[in-house]
């Protein structure tokens, strides 16, 4: 088999001091769809933003992103803008960040054609109008004209997601991309980015909070927590036996369309980025909790085949899911980051 | 029986947008003559298609936009018309939390001095009160004081949200319209919040428009249930019924493509053919061209919302199969 098409070694990024990423590997081959879950907050739209080099100055990253044979952190800045777009696309979280209020649909997915694609004239309207009907906007050559306040939450975000389509990327990051659509439409999209993937050899990394959408689109599926990955498996085998206890937690917290009943939370609060506390980011919240915990940040180790978890007791810990446990306390002194 | 809290009569809201080489104003009706009620301390949850006019639905019942046609009621009184002191007087009374954080922030200002930007507003507490109060509302939604200082874009996308919830209740409102509020967290976080506006709601009979595609999360907090198809409810009942048992071939299509964690996928129904377009309005039933069941009449005649059950509505001609004469589309 040929090598990842993208592997990212290593990364950390830290603000002001403060780590949001804290040592992250992942590596993705062509056409395999990646699921990244987990707490808000913990890392999963900064890894990739530091990936594709779209942080602020201040941010201080380290590690190595390579796609093929070149580091995206290293490269100069003119070929990355090449890359980012054409190559590598990504669908952002927030669509009001993405799109130019002041511009037209036209002028902004015209800009991406001509810039990807080498497009001109006629024939940027033309594939633009195909491409918003690819993504299922009504009047796609009417909208061409519109403004982004002129459409709907779940419009804008179809938007965004022909512009990533624009350049025929190899890897597509999608952050939430289908969070404002109602599921009629989010499984056509989800569908259509499955065809592309099965007709181009796209590579998604799918990031959601949608657990349910990440089970039905990806093979593998990483959970994040605090700046790393604790758990990654197998999308069947992580949302039917989790073993990581937060990555239990959070499918225990899962509400579903049966009666109502009280939501399982996961007690607590994430761990403050300054002050981390000792050994396991997870242990203050976790019911398994154990003095083992505390001896160090557990590394992310393979279990099984596929499966590699980030927790001290991952061996012995026999987890039955949606049962209220409070948290274990056990002494700790306060560690700072 | 109490007057309900809020109440649309019947509202529309079309948009007009300049297309065409000539730019001849085009009208997008977003919403289609729409009538709801809520009451204190129960929950509307609205569901339905990207575009059918949830969004505006929900400015509309907070008086931050005026419907063309129809009323909007909120504590019995008519809503006092837009941009007078009656109308910022009872903005306090009501509030929303919206879809897209970023744009509801603004990128300049730290985040704490935005939740307690309303208490200035409707000039309530003394400067050490809002403080308090500030504090107050950022530990309810699980933030910290850290979290406060910074400014929009240093917060993930989850706290953004949180604090857009927390600037919505400073005020102690009687409504809430809640326009997609959790899909940007985490499932635990989602259930923190949704906790929250549980415990809110009985502490305090807040009412609440629920808006989310998220229909497990509807079926959670919402006592009742109005499932919207291009500006016009198709099906409304209690949360149980319509989620349980959908009527609506358009709700039995929502429930089925609701995405599952683990083994089991439910049978789906897929829809084919174009979404819906608010600007050209297909004729007959709005649903007919992406409906698995159409026949022949719903091509030609509208369907009336009307009742099918105890406080069960739905708008479709293979269920209610009453003729509505005269309801042909615009
Ligand atoms: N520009 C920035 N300056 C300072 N801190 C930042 C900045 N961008 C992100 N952070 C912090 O980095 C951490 C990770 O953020 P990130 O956006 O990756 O979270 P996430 O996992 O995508 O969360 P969500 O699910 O809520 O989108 C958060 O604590 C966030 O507050
Ligand atoms: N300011 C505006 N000018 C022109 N058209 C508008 C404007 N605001 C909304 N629309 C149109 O009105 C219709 C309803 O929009 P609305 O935002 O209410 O939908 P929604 O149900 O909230 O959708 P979503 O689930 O995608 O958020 C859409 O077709 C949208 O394009
Ligand atoms: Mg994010
Ligand atoms: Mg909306």
């Amino acid at each position: 088999m040929a090598g990842p098409l993208i592997k990212i070694e290593g990364l950390r990024v830290a603000f002001d001091g403060a780590p949001a990423v804290r040592g992250v590997d992942f590596a993705i081959h062509r056409g395999e769809a990646l699921g990244i879950v987990g707490e808000s907050g913990s890392g999963k739209s900064v890894t990739w933003l530091a990936a594709l080099r779209l942080l602020p100055e201040k941010a201080v990253v380290e590690g190595r992103v390579s796609l093929d044979d070149e580091n995206l952190l290293e490269v100069p800045v003119e070929r990355m803008e090449h890359l980012r777009g054409g190559r590598v696309a990504m669908i952002f979280q927030d669509p009001a960040s993405a799109l130019n209020p002041v511009l037209t649909i036209r002028r902004q997915l015209g800009e991406a054609l001509a810039l990807h694609r080498g497009l001109s004239g006629r024939s940027i309207d033309a594939e633009a109008k195909r491409l918003l009907d690819l993504v299922g906007i009504p009047d796609a050559a009417g909208r061409l004209k519109s403004y982004p306040h002129e459409m709907s939450g779940g419009q804008n975000q179809r938007v965004m997601i022909a512009m990533a389509l624009a350049g025929n990327p190899d890897l597509l990051i999608a952050d939430e991309p289908t969070t404002a659509l109602d599921v009629t439409i989010q499984a056509q999209i989800l569908d259509l980015l499955q065809l592309v993937r099965r007709e181009t050899n796209m590579a998604l990394v799918l990031i959601s909070h949608d657990l349910g959408v990440v089970a039905e689109n990806c093979d593998r599926v990483a959970v994040m927590y605090a700046g790393r990955v604790i758990e990654e498996a197998p999308a069947r085998d992580l949302f039917d036996a989790p073993r990581h206890p937060y990555a239990c937690g959070l499918i225990d917290a899962l509400p579903t369309l049966d009666a109502p009943r009280r939501l399982v939370a996961i007690p607590g609060v994430v761990p403050d980025p300054r002050r981390m506390p000792q050994g396991c980011a997870f242990s203050p919240r976790c019911a398994h909790a154990a003095p083992a915990c505390l001896g160090g940040v557990p590394e992310l180790r393979r279990l099984e085949p596929g499966r590699r978890i980030a927790c001290a007791r991952a061996g012995e810990l026999d987890l039955q899911p949606a049962a209220v446990v409070p948290p274990v306390e056990i002494a700790r002194p306060e560690v700072t980051a | 029986m109490t007057a309900p809290l809020l109440s649309l009569d019947n509202v529309t809201r079309t948009y007009m947008s300049r297309k065409g080489l000539f730019g001849t104003p085009v009208g997008v009706q977003a919403v289609a003559g729409v009538s709801l009620e809520v009451r204190a301390g129960e929950t509307l949850g609205i569901v339905g298609e990207s575009g059918s006019g949830k969004s505006t639905m929900g400015r509309m019942a907070l008086g931050l936009e005026a419907p063309d046609t129809g009323r909007v009621a909120l504590g019995g009184a008519l809503m006092p018309a837009l941009g007078t002191a009656d109308w910022r007087a009872l903005r306090k009374r009501a509030q929303m939390v919206f879809q897209d954080p970023l744009g509801a922030l603004d990128r300049r200002v730290p985040v704490a001095r935005q939740i307690a930007e309303p208490l200035e507003i409707h000039g309530i507490g003394s400067p050490t009160e809002r403080e308090d109060r500030v504090r107050q509302a950022l530990e309810l939604t699980g933030l910290s004081e850290d979290h406060g200082r910074r400014f929009p874009h240093e917060l993930s996308g989850g706290q953004r949200q949180r604090v857009v919830i927390a600037r919505a209740l400073i005020t102690d409102p009687e409504l809430l319209v809640c326009d997609e509020p959790v899909s940007a967290l985490d499932v635990s976080i989602q259930a923190q919040v949704v906790n929250l506006l549980i415990d809110l709601q009985a502490e305090r009979g807040l009412g609440m428009i629920f808006i989310s595609h998220d229909l497990r999360v509807v079926r959670q907090i919402s006592q009742r249930v109005a499932v919207m198809y291009l500006g016009h409810i198709v099906e409304e009942g209690t949360a149980e019924e319509v989620l349980r048992d959908p009527q609506h071939p358009y709700t039995q299509a929502l429930v089925s493509a609701a995405p599952t964690p683990g083994a089991q996928r439910r049978q789906r129904v897929i829809l084919t053919g174009e979404p819906p377009n608010p600007a050209a309005r297909p004729t007959g039933c709005a649903f007919h061209p992406r409906c698995p069941v159409a026949q022949d009449r719903c091509r030609w005649e509208t369907p009336a919302l009307s009742q099918i059950g105890p406080g069960r509505s739905a708008a479709c001609h293979l269920i209610t199969d009453t003729p509505s004469a005269g309801m042909a589309a615009e």
